[in-house]
């Protein structure tokens, strides 16, 4: 018996569980509205150029810390206001979307790629090394995730891509314990017995018969690092370490608009509910994201 | 219990090991050369260099280095400041009462808030309470907590001019530090104002430091909650004809407090990162705001140490919740 | 008067799909010191009802009845915190899962003392005294050292004695006990029925079995009601129900049973229980019926006289052939 016949069954099966998840997920109202945010916040970083009405760095000597339009004093020339260097918030906030985007995108496949690599090792290594890799994840795990990745980029040179690797880094221990209890519950089942007695090998048994049965955990666990990659690279860049300005990222954006806070507070409140918005959006999608795919929690 | 002690300190020498290494490796096995660092832009003379990288051991093989600043660690040397010339181990424990302060003020004021606000949510399933609540508590838990203490500094600070916005206590009053805790020092000195200016000045960090630990235990409660309502032995407590509050504040809540209290315990880590923002953002005196700095002054040893001891004081905590759930727990704890 | 008198109790179920009907229709009364079974398979709602009574269900139930009451008291009527002093311990109850409905966090002799407390006002000492007595009383060996014990460090055996226990702690008057011999092993079940059908004797008070054993009903029962969908399809004292079933359904789970059985192979009764959706609109028995015919199909079947034994039929049997 080869898992062919088995391939073959799963391709109609694959399409009804899509549509089963979608019914669940479609059910959780939060969940729909954190998509239909998210989407557009990825419309955004895509077509960022295209939607800015300035330049990000252009600055408007004349027209330094303009407030909303709506406000007094504000004009409709800047929607946002202007920073105090006089550039137009809005064209900084719509450029920033697309590096916590950036931010997410490499932070999760860096992490969940090493981090389902060495989780699949551990399950099917021999004790000493599960153990070995188990421990290191401990000592990772140690840390306050936000400590290590300042002290990384420090020692790295504080810019976005240092401070991804950090974030990467950090969060990838997740993906290990996560992959290696799956791989552990599932290696014991009878399937995957079936398809070693069938004679298979080593990496298909790992990549082929049992991860896709252990990615229901992962793809939560990627959409709530997805948020927290772009909550510690905004914290970062507050902090000096990430981003370094006059990149319009998010956090960036904050610790330099933090002398002004009792003067404009445009310039404080609107890159931090960017960041609100958005990471509330991929965390509500995450909790329909579980609900939809945690068996243990669909209502029967 | 025995055993289970020894199994859950045996994990934790190894990773002691493996956090004191990664410190250690941090330092001196990645790019950059400390000595060139800290002499900073004055330059260094040749014969200079030379002596200080003897006088911090950079000469001899890895391996010697490691086991020199382990065996150092163990006897609670953790080098000297560059920048104050203080020992790392003093300025780490002057500080760390400000910290612990902070960090417990935060917490209770998390448990205090999110587990009953948890209990209700769970037997308010469903309703207009649990709607309300959980969806606040996903906002808390998505907040940037850096902007969070912005927004409240510009209401409570600017607008309303209630609290200060930096520092543990007006400068007027002056008391020798006892406990190091300034709620406390505060009313032992006996000054009039002190213990108000000492509450004052933790209401905004302890709400920006406690937010994301309540969010998290709000829904971590109620989930468990909602797990052990359904559980038979809660009908049987029902059954005996108990009142609501002794079935869901006892009977249920006893039970749910296992997962719950996991969670408060792996909560120091958040804590510990959220120390840094909020004591970088309120002027804060403690370890959180003393690392940040030291990062930014490439005061090399203090970084390694404070990482050191910070990661050994979260292994610790875990250590204890793995401990107390063990007693909470009498399926472990009977074990033998 | 009857002790429990409940007519017409119907519950309700609210469901993501509509509601469900799990009980419809039922009378129970009970006089004191009787013991009533009541029978049927999974799903027939001999559970629901009961927890019913107990006010036990989740808010997503509805309870309706024209009467519910326990010796003279309208149960409908009395507040929460009035109903609460009388469930525990004038009305207990023991369930199917023992080691499951313990709780886990507390000693067992907590769990007995809780109740004594609350119902009795006993001070500690006597609290500590009554659980011993309750221990040995439920055939505990070693009560002292047991009411120390977590729930996890006992058998599932033992565990149904500390719920028996527990129930009587309260002096009931009535015990109802759902299935409490399921989830044990066979040597222990009729340990357990025995143990219940003793302290009846001893303390008079009426019990009400659930299960869906005919043996234990036949040993125990004084009389047998037969559930089937929610609904009550017969009712008869337990000698004449084995001698002279009226329901089909009934005659048909009496011949189910190996002691009866007079051929070589077990009848059974094809299919199962109606659920949500595929309710029949005449006789719910209909659909698995030898008997049934297009009347039975169509028209929902009367209630028959007390001496058809109440019989839910359009066709009653009247007597074994």
């Amino acid at each position: 018996m080869t898992a062919e016949p088995d391939a073959q069954g799963a391709a109609p099966d694959r399409q009804g569980r899509l549509a089963e998840f979608w019914y669940y997920f479609r059910e959780n109202r939060g969940a729909v509205i954190g998509l239909y945010v998210f989407a557009v916040f990825v419309f955004v970083a895509l077509f960022a150029p295209l939607l800015a009405p300035y330049d990000p760095t252009e600055q408007f000597r004349q027209s330094t810390l303009l407030p909303p339009a709506w406000a007094e004093g504000g004009s409709w020339a800047f929607p946002l206001g202007t920073d105090p260097l006089g550039r137009d918030m809005l064209s900084r906030l719509i450029h920033g979307a697309r590096f916590s985007f950036f931010v997410g995108i490499v932070v999760v496949v860096v992490a969940a790629s090493g981090g389902i690599l060495l989780g699949l090792i551990a399950g099917f290594a021999p004790k000493w090394l599960d153990t070995l890799i188990m421990r290191l994840m401990d000592v990772i795990l140690a840390f306050p995730s936000l400590l290590l990745a300042l002290v990384l980029v420090a020692i790295l040179g504080p810019s976005l891509t240092n401070a991804m690797i950090a974030i990467a880094l950090v969060l990838q221990p997740h993906y290990v314990r996560l992959t290696r209890a799956s791989v552990l519950s599932e290696r014991t089942r009878d399937y995957v017995v079936a398809a070693r007695v069938a004679g298979a090998k080593l990496p298909r048994l790992m990549f082929v018969t049992v991860l896709p049965n252990c990615l229901a955990p992962i793809i939560v666990q990627a959409a709530l690092s997805f948020s927290t990659a772009i909550l510690d690279a905004a914290a970062l860049g507050f902090l000096g370490m990430g981003a370094q300005p006059p990149t319009p990222e998010w956090g960036t954006m904050l610790a330099e608009a933090r002398e002004f806070i009792l003067r404009a507070w445009w310039v404080v409140t609107f890159p931090g509910v960017a960041i609100l918005v958005t990471v509330l959006a991929i965390n509500l999608m995450g909790d329909g994201l579980r609900d939809a795919l945690d068996p243990k929690l669909k209502r029967s | 219990m025995i055993r289970y002690l020894l199994s859950r300190l045996l994990t934790f020498l190894p990773t002691f090991l493996g956090v004191t290494l990664i410190s250690f490796a941090f330092i001196r096995v990645l790019p950059g050369d400390p000595i060139i660092v800290m002499a900073g832009e004055r330059g260094l003379t040749e014969e200079r260099y030379a002596e200080l990288y003897r006088q911090f051991g950079f000469d001899q093989p890895l391996p010697v280095q490691f086991w020199n600043y382990l065996t150092g660690v163990l006897q609670g040397d953790l080098g000297t400041s560059y920048v104050t010339k203080r020992p790392v181990w003093d300025e780490f424990f002057a500080l760390f009462p400000a910290t612990l302060e902070l960090s417990l003020c935060a917490i209770v004021f998390a448990i205090a808030i999110g587990l009953p606000a948890g209990v209700i949510a769970a037997v308010n399933r469903g309703k207009l309470f649990d709607r309300a609540l959980m969806s606040t508590a996903l906002v808390g838990y998505s907040m940037p907590i850096f902007w969070w203490a912005l927004l409240l500094i510009i209401v409570f600070s600017g607008n309303l001019g209630w609290t200060p916005v930096s520092g543990r206590m007006d400068l007027i009053y002056y008391f020798p530090q006892v406990t190091g805790f300034m709620l406390i020092d505060s009313l032992l000195s006996g000054q009039n104002g002190a213990f108000a200016s000492a509450v004052r000045h933790l209401i905004l960090p302890t709400i920006v430091l406690g937010t994301i630990p309540l969010a998290v235990i709000a829904r971590q409660t109620r989930s468990a909650m909602l797990e052990v309502l359904s559980e038979d032995y809660i009908r049987t407590a029902r059954a005996k004809g108990l009142s609501p509050l002794r079935v869901n504040g006892l009977h249920a809540l006893r039970n749910a407090m296992i997962p719950v209290i996991t969670v408060i315990g792996l909560s120091v880590g958040t804590l510990l990162a959220g120390a840094i923002l909020t004591e970088t953002i309120f002027s804060w005196p403690g370890i959180g705001k003393w690392m940040v700095d030291s990062i930014f002054r490439r005061d090399y040893p203090v970084v390694q140490g404070g990482l050191l001891l910070i990661a050994s004081m979260v292994m610790v905590v875990n250590l204890t919740v793995d401990i107390l759930y063990g007693l909470i727990n009498p399926k472990i704890r009977a074990r033998k | 008067m009857a002790l429990l008198s409940i007519r017409n109790l119907t519950v309700e179920f609210a469901t993501a799909s509509g509601s469900f009907r799990a009980v419809d229709g039922v009378d129970v009364a009970v006089e004191a010191g009787d013991i009533l079974a009541i029978v049927g398979e999974s799903g027939s709602g001999k559970s629901v009802s009961m927890l019913a009574l107990m006010g036990l269900l989740p808010w997503t139930a509805t309870v309706t009845a024209d009467e519910m009451s326990f010796d003279g008291q309208d149960l409908r009527k009395l507040a929460p915190r009035t109903r609460r002093r009388i469930i525990g311990k004038d009305i207990a109850m023991i369930f199917q899962e023992p080691m499951s409905s313990l709780n886990p966090c507390f000693t067992v002799g907590f769990q007995i003392k809780e109740g004594l407390k609350k119902h009795m006002g006993l001070d500690a000492r006597a609290r500590e005294a009554r659980a011993l007595d309750l221990m040995e009383m439920v055939g505990i060996p070693d009560p002292a050292r047991r009411l120390n014990a977590y729930p996890h460090q006992l058998s599932g055996g033992m565990s149904q004695r500390v719920m028996i226990a527990m129930a009587i702690a309260c002096r009931p008057r009535l015990l109802i006990a759902d299935e409490p011999t399921t989830a044990l092993d066979v040597t222990i079940q009729a340990q357990i029925i025995d143990l219940l059908t003793e302290l009846q004797a001893e303390t008079g008070m009426a019990l009400i079995l659930i299960t869906h054993d005919m043996g234990v009903v036949a040993e125990t029962a004084r009389r047998v009601s037969v559930q089937y969908a929610g609904q009550k399809v017969e009712e008869q004292p337990v000698g004449p129900l084995f001698a002279t079933p009226h329901h089909p359904y009934t005659s048909a789970l009496l011949a189910a049973l190996p002691e009866r059985a007079t051929t070589r192979l077990l009848p059974t009764i094809p299919g199962v229980v109606p659920g949500q959706f595929d309710r029949p609109g005449g006789c719910l028995f209909a659909p698995r019926c030898a008997f049934a015919d297009d009347l039975c199909r169509t028209t929902p079947p009367p209630v028959q006289a007390p001496d058809l034994g109440l019989a839910r039929c359009h066709h009653p049997l009247e007597g074994r052939a």
